[in-house]
């Protein structure tokens, strides 16, 4: 069976009508023990505290902040090439989840710096990228919202995703080639240096398997959602047309 | 309850206003998602009908 098969809407919403409950009951799942275990059965670290506990929602909101982004970046390139609608309003639908992932990363990593680096907020490399791919993320929304043909919407957009797709790895990697900035390095790394203790890792692992299964949730309902509404608008637009 | 010591107030504002966001989001998805639904079954309704 073909990959393909699934930009077929009807195709698309028959499998993912199957996927949800499944999805959704695994979400709960690695939310709830994954924040459970970091909130209530990790202890302190000796240098940051009781505050290390941030890492279990900043570092996996961060990590799905730009995996949004590419993710709207493949299925705007498939848009682009192939014309799939589905693909489009899968892009439309993650940005949404996308924002509020960044706005998540951004504040919890403001409410942690403060306490770390006596600041809410420096002009740091990945800081700033963060912000810069927040406001992309605005301006992709208020493209969709601004243009009423939807496939012309969709193509500005698929170009917009493509530029914003410099910032998201800029804040993926900023901190690897600039060596300034207050951010450190990544906290999954395989160095073992940078690594973090495994007593914050496992949870961690369960926390980002959460948000990632959260992201994927909300994709697909948000997904249905915008091609129902394609339907919605095609069946309305017929009656106007007597 | 941990005790988060000189920490708790950051902790517990970062905890609650992801919680916060994620509640609004997953709420605003689903409630769209039920609105459109139903519009969308009102319009086929319509249009089976003539």
């Amino acid at each position: 069976m073909s990959l393909w098969e699934y930009a077929n809407p009807k195709k698309f919403m028959q499998t993912s009508e199957r996927l949800l409950p499944y999805v959704a009951v695994l979400t709960a799942v690695c939310l709830l023990v994954g924040i459970s275990w970091g909130f209530f059965f990790t202890p302190d670290d000796f240098r940051m505290g009781s505050s290390v506990k941030i890492i279990y929602i900043h570092v996996p909101s961060a990590m799905m902040a730009i995996n949004a982004w590419v993710m709207m970046l493949v299925t705007s390139l498939i848009w682009l090439v192939r014309r799939h609608h589905v693909s489009a309003l899968a892009a439309k639908a993650a940005a949404p989840v996308g924002v509020t992932m960044t706005l998540i990363a951004l504040v919890t990593g403001a409410i942690w710096g403060e306490p770390m680096w006596g600041t809410y907020w420096a002009w740091d490399p990945r800081l700033t990228s963060f912000l810069i791919l927040f406001l992309f993320y605005l301006g992709y929304m208020a493209l969709w919202q601004a243009i009423d043909n939807p496939d012309t919407a969709a193509d500005l957009t698929s170009v917009l995703c493509l530029v914003g797709s410099v910032f998201a790895l800029l804040s993926r990697y900023a901190v690897n080639f600039w060596n300034q900035g207050l951010h450190q390095g990544a906290s999954l790394s395989l160095d073992k240096e940078e690594h973090v203790s495994d007593v914050f890792f496992f949870p961690l692992l369960i926390c980002l398997a959460g948000f990632v299964l959260l992201f994927v949730l909300l994709v697909l309902i948000r997904a249905r959602t915008e091609i129902r509404l394609r339907r919605l608008q095609a069946i309305e637009m017929r009656e106007r047309m007597g | 309850m941990p005790d988060l010591g000189k920490y708790s107030v950051e902790v517990l504002s970062a905890y609650g206003l992801t919680v916060l966001l994620l509640l609004a989001i997953s709420t605003l998805t689903w409630v769209r998602s039920r609105k459109i639904r139903r519009d969308l079954e009102q319009a086929e309704a319509r249009l089976k009908d003539g």
